[in-house]
């Protein structure tokens, strides 16, 4: 129990940290490092929540994959003078204002509605074998948002490649 | 067991400082990973929900978005890349061809 | 206090062992398997290899160790330093936590109140946790190519990581064929299946063993797919500007990586702990054959030492015969007195000596084939790997329902013929694609690409 606590505060801590270096960073490339450490500190959050499929899925296609193509970007659009430009556009302040607005409501409305949700008790252990039930439900009820996410994925790879080449 | 509420707060934290990234910097790309940050922010939630209410739909749904995540990263990169053979800036101020 | 000690590590005893061993021995292993790929090149082009430093180069391994530690670490002048630091220690640390998803012997056994297997962790989705914490190497290249602000390593770096990206899919759809047989994604289960049907992986989905093979030596770029690294084209590519430690991290991590591509496909084709021929009582006499080859080793060595001529060699080599010995007597004693150990012992022996003879495969290919051009490289893998490999995935699966019961919508086929059929098609399809790509390797270059 304790182990599982820590495990959880060490995983939040590394994903907050690592998203505010990111943002912070003047170098893009050192962004994309630290992007990559917040990915995996919230595949860990999935792992802690026992959904393993997930875990491994967000490590071979987010950071292996979309991480990868991130840099691979960078280096191709990499210029010398970016770390002389300003990293921050001229509206920060008014940004920070409305992110503190933002979650000032949102408290207000979770503090004030605190009352009037009851969720159920929580049903743990009902997803054990993971990636079973998960293969299950994904090919047997969700089978027509599989096959469109297929096609999906097909439109943006043709997308991507027509739109980098130099002459159609 | 960790009460589902701190994950929850987890999720609203990186949702923030995904915002505030969009919001903030100039340049396109780190905007872009701002973005692909507060998906994962969403996807935290949705699989905390799953955990707590037993269905597995929560997950399956964070499946779908890291698809579209997949498919979204690619092709704004590939506006990026043509966009930065045009104009050769990948800041998002001097991205200003459409205004009056 | 000593109490609470033991209660906290107790689930843990045999997983810190092999994790300690990953992280201390695995790096003079991984000298030891330089040694016998030196070895092994020499025997290939008619000569002897090391035979200075030790008895036969035994102490070669060591000597280069110190070597290496004690050189000059140098940094490229604009170098990004945070990069330059963190790019090797991505690599190793990406190929040694794989370790961590393979199962070595059956069985869990009572240390301490509590079930161990000799696994780090009976993952349930170990192969698939092998794949995900691979491909994170990956990063490891790219970011060590870049941080080295020079022209070889950049170039070096992506077509390395491009060419690794490539064959990851051919890989997958590789492995995914030898899962539709496993029916489950651990480890342990996987080669519990192969004990079950009574044969390996590999006599059923040879055609997945054979991609998964060549998208492995792709994968960590050994020849004949290594122009990344090659010293004719690109000096060493991504490694070009490390030196000393930090290009021993990469090499290690190189190695490391060949080891774990090994030990998924002993695990998943060759039968991961099982003797050849598991199933036969007849031929148990084979449970001889593990200490009897260590005797003969060390009667070899042993043979030699009075031939040999300097003191320090014969004591050497009189200490590998005696190390010799002691492993025979460790794997004996199972076959005759102790049989409660004979699973660990021996399902461990047979996994390192099906992981040895990959690896041996590795080098055999290294050795042999002349270099791919980076264009016949990628055009191999996606135009050729990834749709033979799709197609085998979906005969196979054809195959396995078709020897279904015909109460269960199958016709109830012996396993033969779902082989023939998946192997057969699969061979059709590629020799199709094959002839397709001979025919425009044929038309003149004005085609497009």
């Amino acid at each position: 129990m304790t182990l599982n606590l820590v495990f959880f505060y060490f995983f939040s801590a590394l994903a907050v940290v690592s998203a505010i270096l990111m943002i912070t960073r003047r170098n893009v490339v050192h962004s994309a490092i630290f992007l990559v450490t917040a990915l995996l500190a919230t595949a860990g959050i999935y792992l802690q929540l026992r959904a393993e499929l997930l875990f491994a899925v967000q490590i071979i296609l987010y950071v292996g994959g979309i991480m990868v193509l991130f840099l691979f970007v960078i280096m191709l659009v990499n210029l010398d003078v970016a770390v002389r430009q300003a990293a921050f556009s001229r509206q920060t302040w008014l940004a920070i204002l409305l992110a503190a607005a933002m979650t000032g409501q949102v408290a207000l409305a979770v503090w004030t509605g605190r009352a009037s949700v009851t969720l159920p008790p929580v049903q743990a252990g009902a997803l054990d074998p993971n990636t079973e039930i998960v293969g299950l439900a994904l090919f047997r009820n969700h089978m027509l948002p599989f096959e469109i996410a297929s096609i999906l994925l097909l439109v943006a790879m043709i997308g991507a490649v027509v739109m980098s080449k130099k002459k159609i | 067991m960790i009460p589902t509420e701190h994950y929850l707060a987890l999720s609203f934290i990186l949702f923030t400082i995904g915002v505030i990234g969009v919001l903030t910097r100039r340049n396109v790309i780190i905007i872009l990973m701002s973005i692909e940050l507060i998906l994962n922010a969403v996807n935290i939630n949705l699989v905390a929900f799953s955990r707590h209410l037993g269905g597995v739909d929560g997950q399956i749904f964070a499946i779908f978005i890291i698809t579209d995540a997949a498919a979204e990263a690619a092709v704004g990169l590939g506006i990026i890349i043509a966009f930065f053979r045009n104009r050769a800036t990948v800041l998002a101020d001097e991205m200003d061809l459409l205004k009056w | 206090m000593t109490d609470w000690l033991i209660q906290f590590f107790a689930p843990h005893v045999v997983p810190l062992i092999i994790v300690l061993f990953v992280v201390l021995v695995l790096p003079l292993l991984v000298g030891y398997v330089v040694l016998l790929e030196r070895k092994v090149m020499a025997d290939m082009q008619a000569r002897l290899g090391p035979m200075r430093v030790g008895p036969h180069g035994l102490l070669q391994p060591i000597a280069d160790a110190v070597k290496l530690l004690i050189k000059e670490d140098i940094i490229p002048e604009n170098a990004d330093r945070f990069l330059f630091w963190i790019a090797p220690l991505i690599s190793v640390t990406a190929a040694m936590v794989a370790f961590s998803g393979l199962t070595f012997a059956p069985g869990k056994y009572e240390l301490f109140g509590h079930l161990n297997t000799i696994a780090v962790a009976d993952l349930n989705i170990g192969l698939l946790f092998v794949v995900a914490v691979s491909s994170m190497g990956i990063f490891g290249i790219v970011l060590g190519g870049w941080a080295s602000n020079s022209h070889y390593s950049l170039l070096g770096a992506l077509r390395s990581s491009a060419q690794m990206v490539s064959y990851e899919t051919a890989a997958g759809m590789a492995l995914i064929s030898g899962l539709l047989l496993a029916g489950s994604l651990s480890t342990r289960a996987i080669v519990e299946r192969q004990a079950a049907e009574g044969v390996w992986f590999i006599f059923l989905a040879p055609v997945g063993f054979f991609i998964y093979l060549v998208a492995g030596i792709a994968e960590t770029n050994r020849a004949p797919f290594d122009l990344p690294e090659a010293e004719s084209e690109l000096v060493a590519g991504y490694m070009t500007e490390f030196s000393g430690f930090r290009w021993s991290l990469y090499f290690l991590a190189e190695y490391a990586n060949m080891i774990v591509v090994s030990g998924i496909a002993t695990t998943l084709f060759l039968g991961g702990w099982l003797r050849p021929f598991a199933g036969a009582a007849e031929l148990n006499f084979l449970d001889f054959a593990p200490p009897v080859i260590f005797l003969g080793v060390a009667g070899y060595c042993l043979w030699r030492v009075p031939r040999l001529f300097e003191p320090v060699h014969k004591v050497v080599m009189t200490l590998f015969a005696g190390l010799c010995l002691l492993l025979a007597l460790v794997l004996a004693l199972p076959v005759t007195v102790l049989p409660s150990w004979k699973p660990v012992l021996h399902g461990v022996f047979w996994f390192v000596a099906k992981v040895v003879a990959y690896l041996y495969a590795f080098m055999w290919f290294r050795f042999t084939f002349p270099r791919y051009r980076f264009d016949q490289l990628m055009r191999l893998g996606w135009q050729f790997m990834i749709p033979v490999s799709i197609v085998h995935v979906m005969l196979l699966a054809l195959a396995l329902v078709l020897q279904r019961d015909p109460g269960q919508g199958g016709l109830g086929w012996p396993w033969w013929h779902g082989m023939l059929v998946s192997t057969g098609g699969t061979l059709l399809v590629a020799a199709w694609l094959a002839a397709l790509s001979e025919r425009r390797q044929a038309a003149p270059a004005g085609s497009p690409a």
